[in-house]
């Protein structure tokens, strides 16, 4: 059968020719536009890498310090840390450690020594009173101007300065696990994040509380119960209106409504966490209901069946057989609330906050505003920390999403 | 007395209740092993637990609201508080000052005026305490009493209980509806005050922008309050540069997923484009002014426009568009999974390409759908704040030149909100009315678009 069928002209060939190539360019560019996503997400994440990684570390003078020479004693029954790192200060610790800088680095190294080095040192002696007995080598922060000099930018004048270091082993880039547990500051070299990690923390705590059981029962009331009248109408369309309105707007909201009825609390993780709460709650009531769609009907009917009242067929049967899908769109949600920044604005949590919050109702930041604070900055030391932060949000985020993945799949059922 | 304390002593008191009223419902059980009870002991113990603990926690929060006037009130009527000022910012700086050292907060005064009032303020305190526990013990009690003496073998506390529990769910959907509320009366309202100050014509329709927050607040110039070059900015940004990006290539990556790819990619694609709408738009933010910024702003000199500015208009709608495409693809993703299987089978056993199925037959017939998709994605790109506070500029600039800085609605808000000016000047008032008008522009794109999709979808059920 190879005679061709009389369609098949030569016409026709050249038209299926050309067809086909429509459909290869076509496939093509589908590709092409699913990869140019993936490659920009490659090059967001291995940007912010680069530049990251260098955020963890910090410029750092190598100074031997020796406690034998002067009389420093740590005395016995001074119980916690701060108030032996007081007894040190009393006894000259900062100029010991001035001095020995100035053996070791010289005049000029030693006055570019951080603001705080000898904090450095009176932690590790107030964790270590052996080391009072001897010689001990102490990697302590760089001035902010060194630190920049020492990248290559900043200014001239130190850069010699700190190649001579540089060459002599004197000055180089440590890890700084002080990244992860101190706060906010001025100096590039001092800052942390643990402040506004754990402002994120308590606002999120406080989201979760009030947008999760809200969520939740709006979701089984409109789902279960609700008669189909103009109020439920009114309420679906509401919600599903929250849900589109843009996240400024809730901003706007906790200012004219929750600092007005509490100004004493401007930049409070509580208010935060509920004008978030109030921009969550759509996201898991719409999941919610979904979940709880999807819960077969023969379930209600079995529990009706054996003398259930709607009460408890809900309670007992629906609700836990939905609870992974409502949490795997309740944690969806609150990683969406986790990086909001612009609501957070708006509330004046964008103050500077060099303590971490002690409570609900302390003056707190949280880590996305503290990323757009720092990006603010001018002084070129912020870019790598600000990228560092960028790299423990997305970390979160990534163990966020990757929960809410993880429960879709583990305990999502088929009926 | 501290709230929390009072919520504690409801929680201890409404548990209290719980056990009594169950110990009370199995007593009935054992007294009469051969009656059914109407309801189980559970409901019972509820039941007494909500009369107890519901009246105690809504006392707490309305004697944290009270306490603090009684206690003021008593201060003041003492003869100690006659020295006060009458008025002012130091008679609230001296009460606070003595009320912080009654409680304890503060070690010692610092106010010679407010030495006088510590101890009356101590003994206020004490007093309110005092009255404020004897209250709540006694709603507590009186509460309890009353519910516990109703429990009776046929009481019929399963259907008072899942009453409660009815409202508290229908409450819960109240809150939606109470926040929408919350949004538009607080917006209105800020909004009918900044057009008190500022004619809502010369604010429409003006083209200058630049409010002065330190101007004076009682006579403010309305030829400063034009908010044309926002709205040009917010629209050029959002629904075209970022549009243009967005669009294309959203919708192909659908095509591409839905149509093209097998099994195996799509599971690593799909969570790709679900990574890249999880990154935060601060993230985004920073990438723009830092990354793509300086690109654009390159660019923009070697083909020859010197005054290419750092922070461009191009670089903020780019990474808009970025941020946009997972939008449209999952909703044109929606919208091709929705149109029939039998008229892609029909086009295909014509001899059609699958590419000229989705050209002539599928992309036709999803179009409502996609078009109501771009328009959320629209309604989402104008209320987008950080990628444009931090790549977009500052400078409100009537102008078609995507090179140039350019602001938007978005950015004046978070501009005339976190500056230093007071609550009361049209500056900040401002913020309001173009939230309001983001606001109102958003929900009739939603509502459009949940329109189209509605009808859309009910032309092929």
């Amino acid at each position: 059968m190879n005679k061709s069928a009389p369609t098949r002209t030569a016409a026709f060939e050249a038209r299926l020719k050309k067809r086909y190539a429509a459909e290869r360019r076509f496939r093509l560019a589908g590709l092409g536009a699913i990869l140019f996503s993936v490659a920009v997400l490659l090059f967001l994440l291995v940007t912010m890498t680069m530049n990251g990684i260098g955020g963890f570390q910090r410029a750092t003078l190598q100074v031997p310090v020796d406690f034998t020479s002067v009389g420093i004693t740590m005395p016995q029954d001074l119980g916690d840390k701060p108030a032996r790192m007081r007894a040190l200060e009393r006894q000259g610790l900062p100029d010991l450690v001035r001095f020995s800088a100035e053996q070791a680095l010289g005049e000029e190294a030693a006055g570019e020594l951080g603001s705080s080095a000898w904090r450095a040192v009176a932690e590790a002696v107030a964790d270590d009173p052996k080391l009072l007995a001897g010689k001990a080598e102490f990697a302590l922060p760089a001035s902010g101007n060194l630190a920049s000099a020492f990248s290559g930018d900043g200014q001239v004048r130190l850069q010699p300065l700190a190649h001579r270091l540089a060459a002599e082993g004197k000055l180089k880039d440590s890890f700084d696990p002080g990244f992860l547990t101190r706060s906010d500051a001025t100096d590039p070299q001092e800052v942390g994040i643990w402040g506004a990690l754990k402002g994120s923390i308590l606002t999120m705590l406080v989201t979760l509380a009030l947008a999760f059981p809200i969520g939740v029962f709006a979701a089984l009331y409109l789902e279960e119960y609700a008669p189909r009248n103009r109020w439920t109408d009114l309420i679906e369309v509401s919600i599903n209106n929250l849900a589109a309105v843009p996240s400024i707007i809730f901003g706007l909201l906790g200012l004219a409504v929750f600092l007005a009825l509490f100004p004493h609390m401007r930049s409070a993780a509580l208010i935060g966490g509920m004008t978030l709460a109030l921009m969550t709650m759509p996201v898991i009531v719409i999941s919610g209901r979904n979940a709880i769609k999807a819960v077969p009907p023969s379930i209600r009917d079995g529990a009706m069946a054996l003398g259930a009242s709607p009460i408890q067929v809900v309670f007992h049967h629906v609700l836990p057989l939905a609870l992974p899908g409502i949490l795997t769109g309740t944690i969806i949600g609150m990683a969406r609330a986790l990086g909001e920044t612009a609501p957070l604005l708006m509330i004046g949590m964008r103050a500077f906050v060099a303590t971490p919050p002690g409570g609900f109702t302390d003056p707190a930041t949280v880590l996305p505003v503290q990323i757009f604070l720092w990006s603010d900055e001018i002084d070129r030391g912020f870019v790598e920390r600000t990228s560092a932060a960028i790299i423990v949000l997305l970390a979160f985020l990534l163990v966020m999403n990757g929960l809410a993945i993880y429960l879709r799949n583990r305990f999502e059922k088929k009926w | 007395m501290s709230p929390a304390l009072l919520l504690l002593l409801a929680l201890g008191f409404g548990l209290a209740g719980w056990l009594v009223a169950r110990a009370r419902a199995w007593s009935f059980r054992r007294a009469a092993p051969h009656h059914r009870l109407a309801s189980l002991p559970v409901y019972h113990a509820w039941y007494v637990a909500l009369w107890v603990g519901v009246p105690l926690a809504l006392f707490a929060v309305a004697w944290n609201a009270l306490a603090p006037q009684l206690v003021l009130q008593s201060v003041l009527s003492d003869p100690a508080a006659a020295g006060l000022p009458p008025f002012g910012m130091q008679r609230e700086t001296i009460l606070a000052e003595a009320r912080n050292v009654a409680t304890g907060t503060a070690p010692a005064v610092f106010n010679a005026g407010a030495r006088a009032l510590v101890e009356p303020f101590r003994e206020a305190i004490l007093r309110y305490n005092v009255i404020g526990t004897g209250v709540a013990l006694l709603i507590g009690f009186l509460a309890g009493t009353w519910a516990f003496l109703r429990l009776k073998p046929d009481f019929s506390a399963q259907t008072r209980v899942e009453r409660a529990v009815m409202s508290v769910l229908l409450i819960a959907s109240l809150v939606a509806i109470l926040t929408t509320l919350g949004i538009f009366v607080s917006l209105v309202f800020e909004t009918m005050r900044f057009f008190g100050m500022v004619n809502p014509v010369d604010f429409l329709f003006g083209t200058h922008w630049g409010p002065d927050p330190m101007s004076a607040a009682a006579h403010p110039d309305p030829t400063r309050y034009g908010a044309l070059p926002l709205f040009w900015g917010t629209i050029y940004i959002g629904a075209i540069i970022a549009m243009i990006v967005a669009i294309p290539l959203g919708l192909m990556s659908a095509v591409y997923l839905t149509q093209y790819a097998d099994r195996r990619w799509r599971k690593w694609l799909k969570p790709a484009l679900e990574i890249l709408a999880g990154v935060p738009t601060v993230v985004y933010g920073y990438f723009a002014a830092l990354t793509i910024a300086p690109l654009v702003r390159q660019f923009g000199q070697a083909i020859g426009i010197a005054n290419a500015s750092s922070e461009s208009a191009l670089a903020a709608g780019l990474v808009m568009g970025v941020m946009i495409i997972p939008f449209v693809s999952s909703m044109a993703d929606d919208s091709l999974a929705a149109v029939p299987q039998a008229m892609r089978d029909g086009s295909l056993a014509m001899g059609a390409t699958t590419n000229e199925t989705i050209r002539r037959v599928l992309l036709p017939a999803a179009l409502p759908g996609i078009v109501a998709g771009v328009m959320l994605a629209i309604s989402r790109a104008i209320g987008e704040t950080m990628i444009v506070v931090m790549a977009a500029g500052a400078a409100a600039n009537l102008s078609a030149n995507p090179f140039e800085a350019m602001t938007t609605v978005t950015f004046q808000i978070v501009a005339m909100l976190t500056g230093e000016g007071s609550f009361d000047h049209p500056a900040t008032l401002s913020a309001f009315a173009l939230g309001f008008v983001l606001f109102l522009v958003t929900l009739a794109l939603n509502f459009i678009a949940l329109r189209v999709v509605k009808r859309f979808r009910e032309a092929y059920e």
